[in-house]
């Protein structure tokens, strides 16, 4: 009896790092890439979950179905960003970098809290307390339908950056900036490129997230920070590492939830990015980026 | 050692000095009590300001987790106050041992295992967030639910337990951002300084002219603990309680390095004129709001947040550089 | 005369790729040696394993009779070996004397006593008018002379200099050469240098080792050095030979 609730939690919390895993997908590229610390990463993600919301309530617009144009809305977003603010800022000292994008995340937590409030929202879909029997498992159909998404995405992502020739330039910068410039690559644009597409994912993990958790201002930095533990963890650069961070981290946290106090999970969290910068830095799947 | 304190500066930038302490010393007879109220925080900003920017203006080291110091000194001194009757001066060499053992081990691990640069901060936010969580549990010292000093009605200030009006706190912490300003300044201009600013600019090269750069940086973060310590202190007997939602918060951690970001990273002014640009214009922004009937918490965040991206888009130096070139008072920058 | 430094078959590995090949070499005190070779001939690896940056795969480095191989770069500084980089990297915020002043902190803890120094060193090589400036804002051949004065502040016995010539003109080649000489010469400065540029190697070295793939193919004399046919095939031409 007992075997199958831990079998239960884990299947969930699987699924859930699936969709923790896009996120950080998301900022894996925009690091492997343009070799930003997008420090703002979740509070974009709320930004996403809210515009959910949004949509869900004022026109009854379900959030998987809205997938595409919240990611979309999303890639604009970024790529402005990247194109007007951070572009200027590729031959400043690291700390600059990473400054700048902090005073873009406090700046959206407080927009969001001045205009949505602090209470919790969240999406309650036809669906949402349905689930699937497999075997002795009860698996929440919010979850199958977040984590097969997921997947999708990322599959779609890495057959772009594989085949496609824009994803094939993108990737040339990422191993050789001046070479790129050199061959006449349009780095900037490219990098404006990329921080959109690392914003999209975003925008689509966050329009499932918001089917799973109810979403405060406040998630935003936890977000941020939990994104940051699951690509140190998989291998900042690596796409597959941070899908596999992202379910060690939703497999974990689960697991704790479950065995320990739900708080106590963070720690673990914590506790296993201290252990990684320390000992593996270069994360599990390794530092060069990799496709 | 006193003239040496005063060498280099040019003579108008002494007047401005002396000018800027006189006004401090004598704000209490002037100001009304809101006002007061104002200054305490903006000379607390400017103190913790000056602490963080010795690891991070001096040594290069980007703390975002420097709220972690903050709170343990706050609750050192809190909880052997609550618990044993011992009075915060007395606390005090507890709650800075306490940080620097904290600061210590944050060092120890980063600079051992090469862990820099940007991946050092997440670090700093990690241990400040496990504090966090950690605090909550803490029975001893009230967990969640908030550690509370208690408050009597005082007739006369007591300075040696730290109750009183707000003038004596106010005195108390221009004392310790004076102390601090003037402790910046000795070590910037001592061997400890020169050999920060050299692994500031380039840690390689400053191996290669001898530099045991572990130490160093070592020196920078215990230093600027044990300095952002003392301001718990004065944290936990100014507002007596502490809920470790809010003291270890990364909210806490950034507010007190926009100061510092803003007025100079580096300079020996910067945190002191980040300090007042920002808690005084946030203050009169409030006001604004107040007046026009608007309620938005989270505008005096917005309006952090816009500042410190124009500050770093428009003047990465921060303002103080520029401003003491139109004043022509530039002291040599670190 | 005795060997300052005494490099033994000295061997380092990148991931199957040698860069130095088992180098042997002495250099006398008070001597100026010369490392030259084609690019890639290991001439800054093997700087960088003396300097400290690596340790050598195989083989010793002795230094004033002491083993140094395996120590750390601040270690090797400390024991009397200044260096200087091929990319030149300056204290861009601090300013000229500043730069100078924390190479003479290592032996003058007092900032007062380490700024004199620095003073002296920079009067030697001809910056003491532009102390004031900031590193950042000087000009190439300034820069390349502050590499040198801050690395001098240290006091050192044995002076590592990496292609300290290169991008400089002709004057300033020469004037860095009359520089170097008259520091060897009134102070018994041993130096150690990396070159291409063969002028400044005629005029300064007493003795040249030749380096290609690694290993060491000649030693000896400039003059005799140059006529070397192993040298002239690998490096320099025929129209080098005068």
């Amino acid at each position: 009896m007992a075997a199958t609730i831990y079998l239960n939690v884990a299947v969930s919390g699987v699924l859930t790092g699936l969709v923790y895993g896009l996120m950080a997908l998301g900022l894996s590229v925009i690091f492997g890439v343009v070799r930003v610390v997008n420090f703002a990463h979740g509070e974009m993600m709320t930004i996403a979950m809210y515009l959910a919301i949004v949509l869900f309530a004022g026109f009854g617009l379900d959030p998987l179905v809205m997938l595409v144009p919240i990611a979309g809305v999303l890639f604009a977003l970024g790529y402005v960003m990247q194109a007007g603010l951070i572009n200027p800022f590729i031959n400043r000292p690291e700390h600059s970098q990473f400054i700048l994008l902090v005073a873009v995340a406090l700046i959206i937590v407080n927009v969001l809290l001045i205009v949505f409030g602090p209470d919790a929202r969240n999406v309650q879909t036809s669906y949402s307390f349905d689930s699937f029997l497999v075997g002795p498992l009860i698996v929440d159909a919010t979850k199958v339908y977040a984590g097969a998404a997921s997947l999708l995405v990322a599959g779609a992502l890495f057959v772009f950056f594989r085949f496609a020739s824009i994803g094939k330039a993108i990737r040339a910068c990422a191993d050789n900036y001046t070479g790129a410039l050199v061959v006449g690559l349009d780095v900037k644009r490219l990098y404006a490129l990329t921080f959109g597409i690392g914003a999209a994912c975003v925008g689509a993990a966050g329009a499932m997230l918001v089917l799973l958790f109810d979403v405060t201002p406040a998630l935003g930095p936890a977000l941020t920070l939990l994104a940051f533990i699951i690509v140190i963890t998989g291998g900042l650069g690596s796409m597959p590492g941070a899908l596999i961070g992202g379910v060690l981290i939703g497999l974990t946290e689960a697991m704790a939830g479950l065995l320990f106090t739900p708080s106590a999970k963070s720690m673990f969290s914590f506790g296993l990015l201290v252990l990684v910068l320390l000992f593996r830095p270069q994360g599990i799947l390794g530092k060069r980026l990799s496709w | 050692m006193v003239k040496g304190l005063f060498e280099g500066v040019p003579r108008r930038g002494l007047a401005l000095l002396a000018l800027l302490l006189a006004a401090l010393l004598a704000a209490p007879w002037l100001a009304n009590d809101y006002l007061l109220t104002v200054l305490i925080i903006i000379l607390y900003f400017a103190y913790t300001g000056q602490a963080w920017n010795v690891m991070m203006g001096f040594a290069g080291q980007l703390s975002l987790g420097h709220a972690l110091y903050v709170g343990l000194g706050a609750y050192a001194t809190a909880a052997l106050y609550v618990h044993f009757g011992i009075g915060p001066w007395l606390g005090l060499p507890a709650a800075i041992a306490i940080a620097v053992a904290a600061g210590a081990v944050i060092g120890f691990l980063a600079f051992r295992f090469g862990v820099g640069g940007v991946y050092f901060a997440i670090l700093t936010i990690a241990f400040a967030e496990f504090a966090r969580i950690g605090f909550d549990h803490f029975r001893w010292v009230g967990g969640s639910s908030g550690f509370f000093l208690p408050v009597a009605n005082y007739t006369r200030n007591d300075l040696w337990n730290l109750r009183g009006n707000p003038t004596m706190f106010y005195y108390v912490m221009l004392a310790l951002t004076v102390a601090a300003f003037v402790l910046c300044r000795v070590l910037l201009r001592s061997r400890v300084g020169y050999y920060w600013q050299a692994i500031r600019e380039d840690e390689t090269a400053a191996r290669s002219l001898g530099i045991d750069t572990f130490r160093y940086k070592m020196y920078a973060v215990v230093i600027s603990a044990g300095m952002t310590a003392v301001a718990g202190v004065f944290f936990a007997f100014y507002y007596n309680n502490l809920f470790p939602e809010q003291v270890f918060h990364i909210s806490r951690s950034i507010e007190l390095i926009l100061g510092p970001i803003i007025g100079g990273i580096g300079t020996l002014f910067g945190p002191i004129i980040g300090a007042f640009l920002l808690t005084g214009m946030s203050e009169l922004m409030q006001e604004l709001l107040a007046l026009l009937g608007l309620d938005a918490p989270g505008a005096k965040q917005v309006f952090y947040g816009v500042c410190l991206l124009v500050v770093v888009l428009a003047l990465p130096d921060g303002i103080w550089p520029w401003l003491a070139r139109k004043l022509g008072v530039t002291e040599r920058r670190s | 005369m005795t060997a300052l430094l005494a490099i033994e078959a000295v061997s380092k590995r990148f991931r199957g790729l040698v860069a130095v090949d088992k180098v042997s070499f002495r250099v006398d005190e008070g001597a100026i040696f010369a490392v030259i070779g084609p690019n890639g001939a290991g001439k800054t690896t093997l700087f960088n394993v003396i300097a400290g940056m690596f340790a050598p795969d195989e083989g010793a480095i002795a230094f004033a009779g002491e083993r140094i191989d395996g120590l750390k770069p601040d270690e090797i500084c400390r024991r009397g070996i200044g260096r200087t980089f091929q990319l030149v990297r300056p204290f861009p915020a601090l300013s000229v004397e500043d730069n100078v002043v924390v190479g003479a902190l290592l032996h003058r803890h007092d900032p007062a006593a380490a700024r004199l120094r620095a003073h002296e060193v920079l009067r030697r090589l001809d910056l003491f008018g532009k102390r004031h400036q900031a590193a950042s804002a000087l000009t190439l051949p300034d820069r390349k002379r502050l590499e040198v004065a801050r690395a001098l502040a240290t006091d050192p016995k044995l002076l590592l200099l990496d292609e300290v010539m290169a991008g400089l003109r002709p004057a300033e080649t020469d004037r860095m050469v009359s520089i170097l000489t008259a520091l060897n010469r009134e102070t018994g400065l041993t130096i150690l240098l990396i070159e291409h540029v063969m002028r400044a190697v005629m005029a300064l070295a007493a003795r040249v080792l030749v380096l290609h793939h690694g290993a060491a193919i000649a030693e000896g004399s400039p003059a005799a050095v140059v006529r070397e046919p192993a040298v002239v095939q690998s490096y320099l031409g025929a129209e080098a030979v005068d």
